[in-house]
């Protein structure tokens, strides 16, 4: 009983640790980037063809999502995993 | 036939696949009848009516009687499927026909929609998905009764779930409409009934097991669809096959031209009709960073509360399955988003370059009143020509059309042949038909799984709940239809409205229900009253009341105020009442560990 109260204290800190860094993630680039899309822009305006600014809000912000996400799954799966909590599927 | 029953979901990528390469040869065949002359109408008819035909086969196949079937699909649908299932649930008309219209005149501001809703799908993984699909709910208000209990927490569920979709979903049976009457050329008022028959064909027998493999279907069609003529666009400019890596020209491009056609200095001309925009807004230039951000952060709290896209991932047969689900859903979105803003820039180019044979801008007006596209889209008073100068000339502020037929009508600005508008119609019908069904099912859950079986008839038989399921869903479907054609805002508006009513009413109880023990029954009631009552109360008084809007905070983004309102509310009232009771901490215990069994058990 009590190595199953501390395997979920560990789990549970372990797993708002990674909310946290993943929701940092998502504010910098949800937020933080796009508030500085004009000096941005005027900062690299040929980036690979776009204005930086423009290509983060057309693009990179939503591939950072996409990398964000799988890697969050992953990350999730083996917090899960090392505390003993993986279902069988 | 015995496709949908026994080892079906074993055989899904082989059914899926199947599928796709059948859609793929009619399209061929339609193009190999369009060389021999068949008609552009005929086309049109065709796609639209032989896509309908398949969701409703699929609907008819995937008929159920069993409880679990009809609210969660039988917690049977494989991470990678309801990726596909959520991303056309997710998809609506408004994503489809009218974001790359928004880009097109919107330039840069407007692509906070796009962040807006991919970064959500960051915040359903982290904080609510996996945590709601152990609970083991049916619908959201189920995750808020039980865990805050009683019978009011559930009863305000089910009122915001209900406000929330009911303006998705009238915009939705608004865009089938437009769709249908188009390419069935049919009055715009039998386009909407005729695309809520098809949508109820899908969603009424089989529920959620038959919504999620209609959605599949429709995210196949919807995507290819969307890709096919961009593709084609972009190699006809020259510009190869991954336009999306590459249109950083085209845009660098139009910032050229639109300082050749005198952007900056020339104000949209007057007398247009409403609804139409010039291009007046510079495509890549940053605009106002305050607008930009509000924007995306409600439509970023309002994707993670829309119960219609929470319920997909009650779907997955495990918590692991769930946030993998969310994964796949975000990616297959992606392949959208990414590439609206490449069509958005290739039809702008299209337009504005004088090099190419489709520009129009700096050609005579009598010229461009020639071409079939402009006048057949003028007809319909989607588009207008002002010679304001009387130059004879057509200036950048003397053409007017309106944002969400730019898809639609995309193929024929770049001279593409019939069978690629007939293509994205269906595509646009599929993506209005996925929503549609994913919002009225949510609706129609709510009401009679929390309202009817939960708080005023507990005793009812399985036999009696479907009833009741499926009659609600035929109400409610038709009042959709009836306030859809009043056409009372554009798509758009009411699409985002959803998103703020939900953010307002919903995301707080939802994230603190799971992540803070201490939020209780008094504080969820108060956050649910207080945040969509103030959100709602600020939208009518900036909309209807007169009042001045604050800080720039407009009727897209009133979540600003709601929110903020709920969050405090939910902590101040939760404190100064009494914790909740050791049961219910454990059931929160309970449902942050993937292990075990569910907290609601099946068929409750």
């Amino acid at each position: 009983m009590n190595t199953d109260t501390s395997r979920r204290e560990e789990h549970w800190q372990r797993t708002r640790k990674l909310m946290f860094i993943t929701l940092t993630i998502w504010f910098i680039f949800s937020f933080v980037v796009h508030w500085f899309a004009a000096p941005l822009n005027a900062m690299a305006p040929d980036f690979f063809g776009w204005p930086f600014g423009f290509y983060m809000a057309a693009q990179g912000s939503e591939i950072i999502f996409v990398v964000t996400l799988f890697w969050f799954v992953r990350a999730q799966h083996a917090i899960d995993k090392d505390c003993g909590f993986t279902e069988e599927d | 036939m015995a496709i949908i029953k026994g080892d079906f979901i074993d055989n899904l990528p082989k059914v899926y696949l199947m599928y796709t390469g059948g859609f793929l040869g009619f399209v061929l065949l339609m193009a190999i009848f369009e060389q021999m002359g068949m008609g552009s109408d005929t086309i049109g008819i065709l796609f639209v009516a032989f896509t309908i035909a398949i969701y409703a086969g699929i609907g008819w196949l995937s008929r159920t009687m069993a409880v679990d079937a009809y609210y969660v699909a039988g917690r049977q649908v494989p991470a990678v499927f309801n990726g596909m299932a959520t991303a056309a649930d997710w998809m609506s008309g408004a994503s489809f026909v009218a974001m790359a219209g928004g880009i097109y005149f919107g330039g840069h501001g407007y692509l906070a929609f796009v962040v807006g809703w991919t970064g959500g799908y960051i915040l359903v993984a982290s904080l609510m998905a996996p945590y709601l699909r152990k609970f083991g709910c049916y619908t959201v208000p189920d995750f808020i009764g039980t865990r805050y209990g009683g019978n009011l927490p559930r009863f305000l569920g089910v009122v915001i779930l209900a406000v929330a979709s009911f303006t998705y979903v009238t915009a939705q049976i608004n865009a089938t409409g437009t769709i249908a009457s188009r390419a069935l050329q049919i009055p715009f008022e039998v386009g909407v009934w005729f695309g809520l028959s098809g949508i109820l064909l899908c969603s009424m027998l089989g529920g959620m097991r038959a919504v999620t493999w209609t959605q599949v279907a429709q995210y196949i069609v919807l995507i290819i669809a969307y890709l096919v003529p961009v593709i084609w666009m972009s190699n006809k400019q020259g510009f190869g096959m991954i336009p999306q890596l590459v249109y950083g020209d085209a845009v660098q491009r139009i910032t050229e031209l639109e300082l050749l056609h005198g952007m900056g200095t020339l104000d949209p001309v007057a007398g247009a009709k409403a609804g139409l925009k010039a291009l007046s807004v510079p495509f890549a230039a940053a605009g106002d960073s305050w607008q930009f951000v509000t924007l995306v952060f409600c439509m970023m709290t309002g994707t993670a509360s829309l119960p219609h896209i929470l319920m997909r991932y009650f779907t997955t047969p495990s918590v692991k399955a769930a946030r993998q689900s969310v994964a796949w859903s975000l990616l297959f979105i992606f392949f959208l988003y990414f590439t609206a803003p490449a069509l958005a820039t290739f039809t702008k180019l299209q337009i504005l370059d004088p090099n190419l044979a489709t520009g129009i801008i700096g050609k005579s007006i009598a010229d461009v009143q020639a071409l079939d596209w402009i006048q057949k889209w003028s007809n319909v008073g989607f588009l207008q020509i002002i010679d304001a100068n009387a130059d004879g000339i057509l200036q950048l502020n003397e053409f007017f059309m309106r944002g969400d037929i730019v898809v639609l009508a995309t193929p024929e600005i770049a001279g593409l042949p019939y069978v690629i508008s007939g293509l994205v119609a269906a595509g646009g019908m599929a993506a209005a038909m996925s929503t549609a069904d994913g919002l009225l099912l949510a609706i129609a859950n709510a009401l009679s799984h929390d309202l009817y079986y939960k708080i005023i008839d507990p005793k009812a038989d399985t036999k009696h709940r479907l009833l009741v399921a499926r009659g609600l869903l035929l109400v409610i479907g038709a009042g959709a239809a009836i306030v859809a054609s009043m056409k009372l805002t554009s798509i758009l508006g009411a699409v985002a409205w959803a998103f703020d009513f939900a953010a307002s009413g919903l995301f707080v109880p939802i994230v603190l229900g799971i992540w803070w023990k201490r939020a209780n029954r008094q504080g969820a009631i108060a956050a649910m009253i207080g945040g969509f009552g103030v959100g709602t109360w600020y939208l009518y008084m900036i909309k209807w009341g007169g009042m001045d809007i604050w800080f720039g905070i407009n009727d897209l983004r009133f979540a600003i105020i709601g929110m903020p309102v709920s969050l405090f509310l939910m902590v101040v009232v939760s404190l100064m009442t009494e914790e909740p009771d050791a049961e219910t901490q454990a059931m929160v215990d309970e449902i942050r560990i993937p292990t075990g069994e569910t907290v609601l058990k099946a068929a409750h």
